[in-house]
Parts: C-alpha cells; sequence; structure tokens
C-alpha cells in the first residue's frame, strides 16, 4: 500500500512538472496580455511531434530534443506575429474564436503531415530502465529524468522572473499592465518574447512526454483543459501559483484515479465503490477548483477577479 | 405625459419586428425544407435537418446569455449532453416520454447550471470562460466514465422517444416537425424574456454593470437566472438531437462542440436571436459541404474562424456593433 | 428625507489614506456641500458611502441604521442614490431605457420573464417625470450615447432621481457644463432642495455658495471644516488650504 502511494505520487509528481510547463506560459500570456489563448495545447503536441520527427532523422533523441527548441521558437514566434498580435486588443469573444480556430489548424495540419496514426518515440539508451527506490521499489529512470528536468526549468524561470530585469517586467506586467506601459517600454517586443517563452515551455513539455506516451493529435486536448484548472487555481498571471497548481492537480489527479475506489470501499461494497470511484477520480481535480474558487474567486495567488 | 411616453418603444419595434419577421421566414423555409427534399429525391436530408433545427435551439440558448448577457460560456455542450442522456437513461428505466425526458433533463439541467454558475459567475472575463470550459469537461468525464451507458463509445438507443404514448417520432418527418414546433416556441420564449423586465436588466448588466448597481441591480442574481434559463433550453435541444441520432455518447458534449455553438451564434450575429438560427443553419451547411468536398474540412472552417476575425476591422463583436449602430 | 450619519471613516490605497477619519453628518432636507482640492478623496468618499467600495474601518448609517456592510444596490433599496463624476450610462439603450430601469429597480419585480417592458406606462410616466425634473425630456428617444456632454450630466442625474432616493450623492454634477447649461442645472437642483437630503460635491463655488445649507471642507482625505457657507468662506484654515489660492488668483 505504501509502495503503491508512493509510486503514485512520482507519478502525480511527474505529471505536475510537466503540467507547470505548459502553465507557465500560459498563465503569463493570460496575466500579461489578457488573451485567451485555446491554442496552447496544441504547442504541446507540437512539440512532441518536432521531437518524433526529428528523433527520427537524425536517429538520436538528444537531437531530437535539440533540435525542437529552434523549431518551438519559430512556431512561437510566427504564431504571436500572424494571430495573436492582432488579438490583444480585441474583445475575449474574439480571441476565443480566432484560438479556437487555431487549434482546428493545427490539429488537422498535424493529421495532414504526420497521418492519423500514433507515433513513437524511442526512450534514450541511458535514461531507460528502473531504479530502486526502497525496497522492492523500482522506478523507471525516464520519468526520474522528466522530474529532474522540470524542476531545473521552474528554477531557471524563478531565477529568470525574480533576478532580471525582464523579470521584473513581467511580474509587474501580470499585476498591473498599465504601469508597465507607463514604463515606456516596448509592449510589442515585451509580448512576443512572453508568448514564445511560453511557446517553447509547452513544446518542451510535449517533447519530454513523447518517449512515454504515444504521440497523437488528441494529446494536447485532455492537457489544455487540465492546464486552464491549474492556472485558474494558481490565479491568474502567477508563476507561483502555476507551479503549485499544477503539482495538486496532477497529484490530486493521479492519487484520486488509484486510491479514490480504494477509500470508497471502506463505505461502499466493493462493486459499487468500483463504480462510484471510476465516475468520481476525473471529477476530482474540477471538485477542487470549484472549492477553492468558493473560498478564493481569483485563485490562490490571483491579484485580479 | 402619458402622450410623450407612449411612443417611447417605438424606435425599437422595427429592429425588433425586424428581427421576428427574420425568424418567420427562417421557419416558413424550415416548414417547407421536407417537401422540396422529398421532391428532389434526397429525403433523408430531412434527418441532416432536424440536426441542423435541434443545433438552432442550442445556439439560440446561447445567444441569451452571450448576446443579452455578455456571459461568454464555453460549456454548453454540457446541456447538449445532459438532454441526450437524459433520453438515453430514463428509456433504459421504461420512461420514454420525450416530454417527460425533456422535464428530467431540464431539472439535471437547472441543478448543474446553478451550482456551476454560481461559482463561475463569481469571476469575470478570462476566469469565466475557462471555468465553465473546466466545468463542461468534467460532465464530459462523467459520462465517459459511466459504463453502463457505453462510457467512452456511447451508447445505441433501440428506439426513439414516445409522444403520448405514441411511436409518431420513429417517422423522420413527425421528428422534423416537432423539433421545428419546439424551435418556434422557444424563440418565442426567448423573444418575450429579451423583451421583458428581465431581458432588459440582462441587457443593462451587459451594457454596464456599475450603472446597474447603482440603479439597484445586483447582477450576480440575473446573471445567474438568465445561465439556468440558457443552460435548460440547451438540454431541450440535446434530447432531440439523441432521437436524431439515435445514438448518445461524450463527443456531443465535447468542448470542441461548445467552441461550435459559440462559431454559430457569433456567425449569425451575437444578440439577435434570430442570427444564432441563421448561424446554426450556416455554420452546420458549411460544414456538410466542406465535408463533402474534402476530409480536412476543419483545416479550412478554421482558416475561415481566424480569418473572420482578423479581417473585421474590431473584430466580430466590433462588426455586429457596427452594423447595429447604422440601423 | 433622511438623515446620513458617518462615522470616522477611512480608506487606503496601499499606503495612500485617501479617506482619513472622516465624520459627518447631513440632516434631513439639507444640502451639504463637500468641496476640496483635485485628488482630495471626494469620489473616494461618495464611492465609499454608496457602496461601491468598502471601508477599512468606520461606520455609515441610514437614519440610524447600519449600512456599512450593505451592498450598493441595497443601499439604492434604502433611498440612498448617486450619481457619477465620470458619467456611467448604458451606452446602446435609449435615454428613456437608460431611466426606465432605475424606476423598474423600485416599482415590483424584475424577475418577470413574458410582459413586454416597452410598453409598460407606468415605467414611462415615471422615467419622462424624471428626464423632465433633469431636463432631457425633449432627447428621451436618444441612444445615450449619442448625448453630448451636458446631456450625460442631465442623464446621469435622471437616474439618481428616478430610484427616488431620500438621500442623493452627487457627485460634481456639473462638471464640464458651462454658461446657461450650468444655470438652469443650478435653478434645478435648487428647485429639488427640501425633497430630500443631498450630499454635493461640487467645483463650481458659486452654484456651492447659492445652493449648500452646510458645507464641509476636504484637504487630503480629512474634513477642516463644516459650517454654513457663510462661516466657512470666513475660516482662516479654509483660506489658507483652499479658498486662498482663488482669492489671491482673483487680487
Ligand atoms: N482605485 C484607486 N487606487 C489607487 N489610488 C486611487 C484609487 N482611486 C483613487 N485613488 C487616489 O486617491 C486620491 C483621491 O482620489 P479621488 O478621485 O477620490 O479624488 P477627488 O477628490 O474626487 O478628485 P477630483 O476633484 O479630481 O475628482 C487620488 O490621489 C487618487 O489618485
Ligand atoms: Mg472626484
Amino acid at each position: 500500500m505504501t509502495n503503491l502511494f508512493v509510486l503514485q505520487l512520482l507519478n502525480g509528481v511527474q505529471l505536475g512538472v510537466l503540467l507547470f510547463l505548459i502553465a507557465a506560459g500560459l498563465t503569463l500570456v493570460f496575466g500579461i496580455m489578457d488573451v485567451v489563448n485555446l491554442a496552447h495545447g496544441v504547442l504541446y503536441m507540437v512539440g512532441a511531434y518536432f521531437v518524433a520527427t526529428f528523433a527520427a532523422l537524425t536517429g538520436s533523441f538528444w537531437w531530437g530534443l535539440l533540435l525542437m527548441l529552434p523549431a518551438a521558437v519559430a512556431v512561437g514566434l510566427i504564431l504571436e506575429v500572424v494571430v495573436i498580435r492582432r488579438l490583444y486588443a480585441r474583445s475575449h469573444l474574439d480571441q476565443v474564436l480566432a484560438t479556437f480556430g487555431l487549434v482546428m489548424i493545427a490539429n488537422e495540419t498535424v493529421k495532414i503531415v504526420w497521418g492519423v496514426s500514433p507515433l513513437s518515440v524511442p526512450m534514450p539508451e541511458i535514461l531507460s530502465g528502473s531504479v530502486p527506490l526502497m525496497g522492492p521499489l523500482q522506478y523507471p529512470v525516464y520519468r526520474i529524468a522528466i522530474i529532474v528536468a522540470g524542476l531545473a526549468v521552474a528554477g531557471g524561470l524563478y531565477l529568470v522572473i525574480n533576478h532580471t530585469r525582464i523579470g521584473m517586467l513581467l511580474r509587474a506586467g501580470a499585476t498591473n499592465r498599465a504601469m508597465v506601459s507607463a514604463l515606456g517600454i516596448d509592449i510589442g517586443k515585451l509580448f512576443a518574447i512572453v508568448f514564445t517563452l511560453g511557446a517553447v515551455l509547452a513544446c518542451l513539455a510535449g517533447a519530454l512526454v513523447a518517449p512515454i506516451l504515444s504521440v497523437d493529435t488528441g494529446m494536447g486536448e485532455s492537457v489544455l483543459i487540465l492546464t486552464f484548472v491549474v492556472v485558474v487555481i494558481g490565479g491568474i498571471g502567477s508563476i507561483k501559483g502555476a507551479f503549485l497548481g499544477a503539482l495538486l492537480v496532477a497529484i490530486v489527479d493521479t492519487l484520486g484515479g488509484v486510491f479514490g475506489p480504494i477509500l470508497l470501499r471502506e463505505v461502499l461494497d466493493p462493486s459499487a465503490a468500483g463504480q462510484a470511484g471510476r465516475m468520481l477520480a476525473p471529477m476530482l481535480v474540477y471538485i477542487l477548483m470549484a472549492a477553492i474558487l468558493c473560498v478564493k474567486p481569483a485563485g490562490l495567488f490571483g491579484g485580479r477577479g | 405625459m402619458t402622450d410623450t411616453a407612449a411612443p417611447a418603444a417605438a424606435p425599437r419595434a422595427p429592429a425588433l419586428a425586424g428581427r421576428v419577421k427574420a425568424a418567420a421566414i427562417l421557419f416558413v423555409l424550415f416548414a417547407l425544407f421536407p417537401p422540396i427534399v422529398t421532391a428532389a429525391g434526397d429525403p433523408f436530408l430531412v434527418l441532416i435537418g432536424t440536426r441542423i433545427l435541434a443545433y438552432a435551439i442550442a445556439a439560440m440558448a446561447l445567444d441569451l446569455i452571450l448576446g443579452y448577457g455578455a456571459m461568454v460560456s464555453f460549456g454548453h455542450a454540457a446541456y447538449l449532453g445532459f438532454g441526450t442522456y437524459a433520453v438515453a437513461i430514463l428509456s433504459s428505466y421504461g420512461v420514454s416520454d420525450i416530454l417527460l425526458q425533456m422535464l428530467g433533463a431540464v431539472l439535471i439541467s437547472a441543478l448543474f447550471a446553478l451550482v456551476t454558475g454560481a461559482i463561475s459567475l463569481r469571476t469575470k472575463g478570462v476566469y469565466f470562460i475557462m471555468i465553465t470550459l473546466a466545468f463542461g469537461q468534467m460532465a464530459f468525464f462523467f459520462f465517459i466514465s459511466l459504463s453502463a451507458y457505453g462510457g467512452d463509445d456511447g451508447y445505441g438507443l433501440s428506439q426513439r422517444s414516445t409522444l403520448f404514448g405514441t411511436q409518431v417520432l420513429e417517422n423522420d418527418l413527425a421528428l422534423f416537425y416537432a423539433t421545428l414546433a419546439v424551435l418556434i416556441g422557444l424563440f418565442a420564449l426567448c423573444h418575450r424574456i429579451v423583451g421583458s423586465r428581465f431581458g432588459r436588466v440582462l441587457t443593462g448588466i451587459r451594457e454596464n454593470p456599475t450603472r446597474m448597481e447603482a440603479i439597484g441591480y445586483s447582477p450576480f442574481r440575473f446573471q445567474l437566472t438568465a445561465f439556468v434559463i440558457s443552460g435548460c433550453m440547451t438540454s431541450v435541444a440535446g434530447v432531440l438531437l439523441a432521437n436524431q441520432a439515435e445514438f448518445v455518447s461524450p463527443a456531443f458534449m465535447s468542448w470542441h462542440r461548445s467552441g461550435e455553438l459559440i462559431v454559430m451564434v457569433v456567425l449569425g450575429g451575437i444578440g439577435t436571436l434570430a442570427g444564432a438560427i441563421g448561424g446554426a443553419v450556416a455554420a452546420l451547411v458549411l460544414e456538410e459541404v466542406l465535408g463533402m468536398a474534402t476530409d480536412h474540412w476543419r483545416l479550412w472552417f478554421g482558416v475561415f474562424l481566424v480569418l473572420m476575425v482578423l479581417f473585421s476591422p474590431r473584430g466580430i463583436t466590433g462588426l455586429v456593433e457596427q452594423i447595429r449602430r447604422r440601423k | 428625507m433622511s438623515r446620513l450619519d458617518i462615522t470616522h471613516l477611512t480608506k487606503s490605497f496601499g499606503a495612500l489614506k485617501v479617506t482619513d477619519d472622516v465624520s459627518l453628518t447631513a440632516e434631513p432636507g439639507e444640502i451639504h456641500a463637500i468641496i476640496g482640492p483635485n485628488g482630495a478623496g471626494k469620489t473616494t468618499l461618495i464611492a465609499q458611502i454608496s457602496g461601491q467600495l468598502a471601508s477599512d474601518s468606520g461606520r455609515i448609517a441610514l437614519d440610524g441604521r447600519d449600512i456599512t456592510g450593505t451592498s450598493m444596490p441595497d443601499r439604492v433599496h434604502l433611498g440612498l442614490a448617486r450619481s457619477f463624476q465620470i458619467t456611467q450610462t448604458l451606452p446602446g439603450f435609449t435615454v428613456l431605457e437608460n431611466v426606465a430601469l432605475a424606476v423598474q429597480a423600485r416599482h415590483g419585480s424584475s424577475f418577470r420573464f413574458w410582459a413586454p417592458v416597452a410598453t409598460e406606462a407606468a415605467l414611462n410616466d415615471a422615467a419622462m417625470r424624471a428626464l423632465t425634473e433633469a431636463g432631457l425630456e425633449h432627447r428621451a428617444e436618444a441612444r445615450a450615447s449619442a448625448l453630448s456632454h451636458g446631456e450625460h450630466r442631465r442623464l446621469e442625474l435622471a437616474c439618481a432621481l428616478a430610484t427616488e432616493p431620500s438621500v442623493l450623492l452627487l457627485d460634481e454634477p456639473l462638471a464640464g457644463v458651462g454658461g446657461e447649461d450650468a444655470e438652469a442645472f443650478v435653478a434645478a437642483l435648487a428647485a429639488m432642495k427640501g425633497r430630500f437630503t443631498m450630499l454635493l460635491i461640487e467645483h463650481d463655488m458659486d452654484a456651492v455658495f447659492r445652493l449648500a445649507t452646510r458645507v464641509s471642507v476636504l484637504v487630503y482625505g480629512r474634513i477642516i471644516a463644516t459650517g454654513t457657507p457663510e462661516a466657512v468662506r470666513a475660516d482662516a484654515a479654509v483660506r489658507a488650504a483652499y479658498l486662498g489660492e482663488e482669492e489671491e488668483a482673483s487680487a
């Protein structure tokens, strides 16, 4: 039981780290630019497809990962310049419609370019296999690597945001947009940088997860909504909130799916518990979100309501 | 003084009457649709027509809060889903009457809308959109895990709903006209709501919530009421849709479907009711036509959406405002 | 006519104390003017009294009833109405519709879903009366967005009147209104004196000294003097802090 718990907790943390990578960009885009971007999940999917392609071309996951980065920067910049930039001054409804259109375009384009059957990305040799954790418990090296990589990026982001000029602007912009423009900053450039950074992080998340998932067109969708929940729980514009929100959502989602039915079995008969558990588990994160919003309508670390 | 007050409604009346007229023309065309396609030798199109009418109901219901209340709900497909599953679940328990099924759908939708609306409406703007989306997704996952009704794969209905104990709806024509009757009835209801005291308050909140509070209205209660009404109406569309498809599945409530409902409302012009009906027709016909021309119709639909937003000077919402101002 | 009691009211925005221990009373039927330089915190005070802004501490009472925690809409139902310095209208509505909505809030339930509101004679009549009082009846059918600045000010007043206030908070009703228009506006306000209690914020000193029963002077969030117009005009502190500038300029 403890073993199962530790295992699932680690899985939760691993998912949380990925969610954070995606949510970090999204929360900044929401907070600083006040843009609803439904196409953010698409970037996660695109990152996975990029790494699959480049790894297949070069025969190496590492080269694939490396080549994915400039491609991600290009995709982010192009999206910003061609579409997103024109949406800043628009109503939320316009933003919803345009980015919904982008989702359709991206999903179909991926189908046309890469086909409908899922791709797989081979696990890099040195990260395959498992390590012993405690007692008989083994854990895959690759998942640990994801956690480490994700935490490293989170740490780097923390440094950038708290100790650099651009980070200062980001923090200011997320809570008070008018102030940043009053400072005489080139808002257009700042926005482009923020959006591209967010795009790269989302692509990176997709690339990292590619070896342990099958890469297909639906993968951006479920993650997008979970990321929204993360951003809403953490508070729009807050990186810290995104980090804690991501871990919270991922752990609740992962543990709830496994332990929900087990806990219910204490009060219900086994078959009913299994049934109820299966139905409740996927709803847990949304119930969590609702509960948090009841207490804090602007999320855990949200300044604006 | 009574004299000066009497013509108060006059300048608005032409616009309103114009909208009713537009809707009436649409309804007549709908009514003529089955005989025409039957004469043309394509009677199967009647069933597609029924689908369009059902979506028109949903789009119109969404317009009530999107257009008149400025609430961008991105979770409205959930209510379609409640409607479809109300048919599947109730008929599996022997309740096959369509009116009872509608009642069931409306009750569950009212409850869901009340709870999720109360939470969502405490927030604004981006938050509201994301939270309604998340709650919609919650409903989606709930039905996916409902293995007794096929889960992800959906559930085929053994028969359509009954009406007053008869199997009349098994006839495609009857189902079409029943759907049309519901559409007309709900349009009349929406039209009255929009022109009522309640509707004026709702529209006022859209225009300027601060002003409304300063003259004594708390926006929350009115917005929540509208949200619940809209959800209930959408679920009625779901009941009809399940009968049209004779199949229910979580796909009816995916977030793409919610997005498509918003597209329908916007295509026809938000805040006009008749526009939402026209928009549903336009979107679904476009989908069918593009679908016949290419497998990748979604690509072109997406391109169309992006271009539409980018190349109308102040967006689609701006475009609608402009047209309205000119009137 | 009601009595408004404000005691030890405070409000800070961050480190900035915008309302600093303000106590003040508006007696039933009086016009109590509040004057003070730009940024003194007058609008903030009105926002607190009307319930738009929550106060940090202090108490607001209407006829002795504590309304400090009451929401803005509920205060309106208790008879406390306000106008805005920066006009707030429903731009897509006609002038009449703007005012009729204010009437509707106080007359019957707004949860009526069927009967057309546009033909409710009772609402339209009352709205027309408020418009006539505010001098805007000739524009009843115009869209609010099409009004001139002066007409917007009148619409502000008409909406407030239509809520049938017993206490009316007016935030610079004359702002940007000049000449004859201002004259007529002041005359309209004068005609209303005694019908309800008024708390009037105004920069136009002529108007203030013509209308006010009493005047309070707000500087940096503090009331530095309260009294009859004559007394306040003669007050040394006020002259130094506020009126002095004007007299120096004219000297
Ligand atoms: N929401 C807010 N956040 C921060 N500071 C504010 C806010 N509202 C007002 N202030 C500040 O409080 C002070 C008082 O503002 P207020 O609008 O109440 O003054 P006022 O007396 O009405 O001025 P005016 O004569 O120009 O209308 C000003 O310094 C203003 O900048
Ligand atoms: Mg002011």
